[in-house]
This record gives structure tokens, sequence and C-alpha cells, in this order.
């Protein structure tokens, strides 16, 4: 065996251990493999939803269907085969607010993942998503006194039917792209949070996600108001077992900032390395607002995200940090996206990227300025780290500038963990591996620092873990 | 019993250029030595090797250190057995503040003594780091900051005496470390030295100009010409260089080549 097998092996044992875990299936109900205008009322009529949302389904098929795979992107992206794949699971026929109910199977794996700790110390509510569908939801009964709604979108769709008809599709459209048409037609799962004018939620809302189906496509749909004046702070974290053949996941996150909001959307995505990750998030902020996207990519195969924040009207700001490591195999195509649509407004993009193992780690951005969009600023930085020789970083920054008074930054670096940063901290005492996750963990120490700290621990955790055994 | 660095007719190639030519050197804890010479006879180099810097190859000669064969180590290994470098050129870790190497480097010395040691408690660590800081008159803010990132160049060579003093090593290399400081930094370092200096230690302080053995007073003094030790005296030696320069030795060696 070469070294370099023997590495990957190495490395493939531990998250196994760690992460890779999975409990034995045993689903009430799986969908036939493949995708038509028959899974697709399938799905919408076992939820019961209201024939509009069918009808909504059935447009978001025909135009996925109709639509040309981007031309864009790494070519790895050609590879998925849509017929190859589920397109919903129902985990358990029945959702659960009371712990005790929740069946054992996804207790244990909920356990692994430390998820009653967390609830314990830091949840407001949570919706954890096991397969495709909500399965323990609670929310805190403050929360429901000050009238925020928090809720797995399925139910959102029974119980306020026409605030999700307002909202639903109005910032990702279902022919925005292929990806969210498909998520349109399939979608199951996700959140609906609505916050009041002027309430802050003073805890993160978290929820959880996890793929646990062989060729499981997860589509789930969020959903997020914050009315005029208020505050949420949503996190999404995602560890996934490792499974033989390609999975799907694709989301679409549509957010919605009124006059003087501020919502902060923070994920860590961990996804197993067979998984598509392709996912369409954005949001619109009004006159004074703020959202801000925390994004870390460690995980799947291939990630095309890039956060996009629409600053509507005078006043708002946008803030995106996005964070991708790419290891053996795995390519990050991450960043975000800016349009400035009015004026006085102001936005920040900081990327960092890691890739070791030859691992391909993209900055792809956009930062737009609308004609009449004067007295704007923006910063866009990207910074790349690369472990060894075989990796890869590359960088698109697209500008468009259609207004004379802008001020706009850019800057990109490139560094190497070099030998004599390595050869200083051994010095002292750290071993090669230490050294490196050091290194490493000192370059995401401006997303770390933003994170809850749960969130920021289990980050450093992961990073060691991918760091592990993995230096040539 | 004192402990040894010997370094036996060491030869060193950097991207297969000679640099090192056959060095011989003993340093015992408990004695300073001074190594000077002029600038590319090898002496960064010797501090380097001496290290376990991967770039520069040993092509013969051995380096005995407490009757380990150090060329066998690996540069952290070296450090645990109690070996130390003070950097000529630091290096920057951003995102990485100075308090939390220290305190991971002291942890990485605990568990090499002992497997089962779970590191120094916090408060114990802030404690530590808090004395030793005021020991080198150095702001506590200062913990707290990007390991040598944005440092000036006293501020680097202040922190590399920090952890050498945070890690207690046998015997210290301080490769270049008058360099770039002013006569106030240059003092408070030296005097950090002085105060670390002892039965326990042993120090070999490289140094291309005679100002830091003013305060750092060597009993042996060495000089390197070529990538050899054309020379070695007493304290005498380094004022005598001061006054007339290298150029007497290099006559002498290259009569001896003759």
């Amino acid at each position: 065996m070469t070294d370099e097998s023997m590495q990957l092996d190495g490395f493939n044992e531990s998250y196994a251990e760690k992460y890779g875990f999975s409990v034995p299936e045993n689903y009430v109900f799986k969908a036939k493999k493949g995708l038509n205008a028959d899974v697709v009322k399938e799905i919408s009529w076992l939820k019961s939803e209201p024939e509009w949302m069918t009808d909504f389904r059935l447009k978001s098929l025909a135009h996925f269907e109709a639509r040309p795979m981007p031309n864009w992107g790494p070519p790895m992206l050609q590879e998925i085969d849509f017929q190859d794949i589920y397109y919903f699971v129902r985990a358990t026929d029945r959702e659960s607010a009371n712990w005790d109910e929740v069946p054992a199977e996804i207790k244990e794996t909920f356990d692994k993942l430390g998820i009653p700790e967390a609830e314990r110390k830091f949840l407001a509510g949570a919706g954890a998503q096991f397969e495709s569908e909500v399965v323990y939801h609670k929310v805190r009964e403050e929360l429901s006194r000050q009238g925020v709604i928090f809720l797995s979108m399925d139910d959102a769709l029974r119980e306020h039917p026409d605030l999700v008809r307002e909202y639903f599709g109005t910032v990702i459209p279902y022919n925005d792209n292929k990806f969210a048409a498909l998520n349109s037609a399939v979608w199951s799962g996700g959140s609906f949070i609505y916050v009041p004018k002027g309430v802050k939620v003073d805890m993160p809302l978290q929820a959880y996600f996890r793929i646990n189906t062989q060729n499981m496509g997860q589509f789930e749909r969020t959903l997020i108001i914050v009315d005029e004046g208020a505050f949420v702070h949503y996190v999404e974290g995602c560890t996934a077992p490792i499974y033989s053949s390609d999975s799907l996941h694709s989301a679409v996150v549509e957010i919605i900032v009124k006059a003087g909001g501020r919502c902060r959307y923070s994920t860590i995505q961990n996804w197993s390395t067979n998984v598509y990750n392709l996912v369409t998030k954005r949001a619109l902020a009004y006159r004074d607002a703020t959202m801000e996207w925390v994004d870390g990519n460690l995980g799947s195969k291939l990630t095309m995200k890039y956060p996009a924040v629409h600053l509507m009207e005078p006043g708002a700001h946008g803030e995106i940090l996005s964070i991708a490591f790419a290891g053996r195999g795995q390519i990050q195509d991450a960043g975000g996206k800016v349009v400035h649509h009015a004026p006085h407004t102001t936005s920040k993009i900081t990327s960092k990227s890691i890739s070791k193992d030859g691992g391909q780690a993209s900055y792809r951005g956009l930062l737009k300025v609308d004609e009449g969009a004067f007295d704007t600023r923006s910063n866009v930085v990207c910074d790349a780290l690369l472990l060894d020789e075989h990796s890869r970083s590359d960088t698109y920054p697209y500008i468009e500038i259609e207004d004379q008074d802008v001020t706009v930054g850019h800057e990109a670096s490139v560094s190497k963990v070099g030998e004599d940063q390595l050869f200083y901290l051994m010095s002292r005492g750290l071993s090669e591996e230490q050294a490196s996750a050091m290194v490493v963990n000192g370059f995401i120490e401006p997303l770390v620092k933003e994170l809850p700290m749960e969130y920021a621990m289990e980050l450093n955790r992961l990073i060691q873990l991918q760091m592990e055994g993995s230096i040539g | 019993m004192s402990v040894a660095l010997e370094i036996r007719n060491l030869h060193v190639s950097v991207e297969n250029k000679p640099i090192l030519k056959g060095v011989n050197l003993t340093v015992r804890q408990g004695e300073v030595h001074a190594l000077m010479g002029p600038n590319g006879s090898g002496k960064s180099t010797l501090a380097y090797t001496l290290m376990g810097h991967p770039e520069y190859e040993v092509t013969a000669g051995q380096i005995i250190f407490d009757g380990h064969d150090l060329l066998e180590m690996e540069a952290d290994e070296r450090s645990k057995l109690g070996m130390f470098l003070a950097f000529q050129y630091p290096v920057a870790i951003p995102g990485v503040t100075l308090a939390n190497f220290i305190r991971q480097s002291i942890n990485a010395h605990r568990k090499a003594k002992n497997e089962h040691d779970s590191g120094m408690p916090i408060p114990e660590f802030r404690r530590f780091l808090k004395e030793k800081m005021d020991m080198l008159d150095m702001d506590h803010n200062f913990a707290g900051r990007y390991l040598n990132d944005g440092f000036s160049g006293g501020e680097k060579k202040r922190a590399e005496i920090l952890q050498m003093a945070a890690l207690e090593p046998r015997i210290a290399v301080l490769d270049e470390t008058d360099s770039g400081l002013d006569i106030d930094a240059l003092r408070i370092v030296s005097e950090g030295v002085n105060r670390l200096y002892g039965p326990d230690l042993g120090v070999l302080v490289i140094t291309h100009y005679q100002r830091i053995l003013n305060y750092i007073k060597p009993q042996h003094v060495h000089i390197m010409l070529n990538g050899q030790i054309a020379e070695s005296g007493g304290p005498d030696m380094a004022l005598h260089l001061e006054e007339h320069g290298y150029d007497w030795l290099r006559e002498k060696q290259g009569e001896s080549a003759e």
C-alpha cells in the first residue's frame, strides 16, 4: 500500500467511526427511485397539500425537465444521474414534540450528534430533520408567546397557509435555476420562521440535518421572514453518514428582512464525501436592514453554494462569510453574491478556503451595483490556504458596476502552509499534525469567532479530524 | 549530571551546496558560548541544523544531546528533549494567539514526560504566563495577539525569549537575537536571558556584533569562517574582533590551508 492510500484509509476509518455511523433503515414509506410527474403528485398527495402547492410543484418539474444543466462550474456536476435518486422518504408517520416519543434508533443517532445536550444548553426551539421530515420539533413557550413561528415547512403550510403562500417562492422563483426548480418540485422538510415586528430572538434557533438513506435526495425548503426591527439568528448544522453511492442534496433558503430588521444565518455543512450539495440561498434586505450569511463547508463531494444578499432599499447592509475545506476528491465551489439595488448600501464578502490532498476550493462571487445605486460601498476579501502541492484554489470574482459613485475593494491572497511555519511550530514541541491543524485553525479563526460556542468547538473538532493522519 | 550538546565534525549542505564543513563544538548546561562570524559564514545554518530544519541536509558528522542522536529526531522531539532555538526571523501564524501557542507547546512537553498528563490547568497557565511576561517587561495584552503577526522586530524577539522562559530548555540557541533591537530592547531581552541562565541552562549566542555580549557574558567565544570554527577563546576575543575585524583570521585560515 502506498503512503497516500494508507493515509486515506486512516482518514476514512476515523471519519466512519466518529461521523459515519448509520442506523438500520426502517421507513414507513419510501418512494420509487427516479423523477416524473407521478412521483411529484404522490409527494404532494401524501402531505395533503393544497392544490396551489401541487400546481407549483408540477410547474417547477416542467421547468426542471426543460432546463439544461448549467454550462459553468465544475465538470463533476454533469455526473449526477437524476433517475437514480429517491425523492421522498418519510421516517416516521408523525412528528413528535416530545423527546420520549422519538423512536430509539433515531434518538441513538441524535445522541451521537450530541443533540440532547445542545437542546438543553442552547436550543430555543429545535427542528431536527431526520430524513425528509421533521420528527422532533419544539418551540420554546417564550417564543410562541412573542408570536414567533418556528415550524417545519410542512407544518407551516398546514397551519399558516396564507402566510406561506404570500412569501413562498418570491425570493427564489421556481424558474431561478435548474436546481431551485428541482427543489421546488420535490421539496420536503426545512424550516419556516416568522419573527414579528420588533421581536428580538436572543438565542440562536437551530436545526440539525442528516441524510440516512442510500441514494436519497434531501430537498429541504426554508423560508425566514424577519419583520420590521426584528432579529433572529438561525443555525443549520449537518453531519452525514458515509454511503457508497452518490446522494443529492439541493436546498432552497429564502429570507426576507424587512426595514430595520436583522437576520444571521449560520451553516456548518459536513455531508459525507459522496454527496452533491447544490444549494440556492438568497435574502432580500430592505431599508436599514442587515443580512449576514456565515457559511462553512467541510464535507460533500461537490458543493456549489453562493449565498446571496439583495440590498433592496437605502441603508441596507449585507455580509457573507464563507469558508470551504476541500480534501481528497472534494470540490468546494463556494462564495457569495451581493447586488446593490439601492443607494447608500454597504456590503462585505469574506471568503476563506483550505485545500489539501488534491482537493479543489474555488471562490466564485458576484458583486453587482445597479445604475442609480450611488454612495455604495463594498469590500471583498478572499484568502486561500493550500496544504500541499497537489491541491488547488481558484478565484472567479465577477464585478459589475453600473454607477459612478461606488467604492469597491477587492483583495485576494493564496498562501501555502510553508515548511518554515511548520518548522517553527514543531521547534516548540508540536507534532507535524498539531502544527498543521494550528495553522488551519488560525486561518479560519475569523469565521469561528462568529459562531455560537458549541458550533465553534464542533468546527474545530471537525478540522482536527480532517487533519488527522493526513499530512504527507 | 550536566547535559552536553556535542557537535562532531558536522557537514551540512543546503540545496546541494556545502555550507558547514566540519564543525566541532560542545556546549554544556551552565555554560554560555558565543558564536561569532561574518555574514555567510554558516552561523544560522548551524542553528537551523541543530533544531532539525528539513531543508538542511547533514552529509557527515554527528549531533549528540544527552546521549541521544539528534539527527534521528524531528524538531518536535528535539524540543521535548530540551533543545530550544530563538529564531532570527520568527514566523507569523495569523489567528493563533501567542498564549494559545505557548500553552499547547507546554502541554506537548508535559505529555512527552507523562502520557496521562491532561495539560496545565488554565488558571495556573495564566499566572505562569503573566509572571514570565512581567520578567520581560511585556504588556499582558500581548498574550492575546496573533503569533508574530504584525509584531515589531523587538516584540518578536521578546516573544521568542518568552517562549524560551515558558519551555525551560536545557540548551538554548539564540540566533541573532540582537538584530533589529534598539538598545533598550536589547537590554530587556538580555536581562531576560540572564535571569533564565543558571546551572541547568546552556546557551549558545549566535551574533554578528559584539554588543549583545556586553549584556550576556560568555565564558567561551568561537569564531566561524567558511563553515568551520576558525578560532576559539575566552571573552576577550570578542573585544579583539570588535577592534580588528575578521581579516586577521581570514589570513590565518588562508595560511593554514596552504
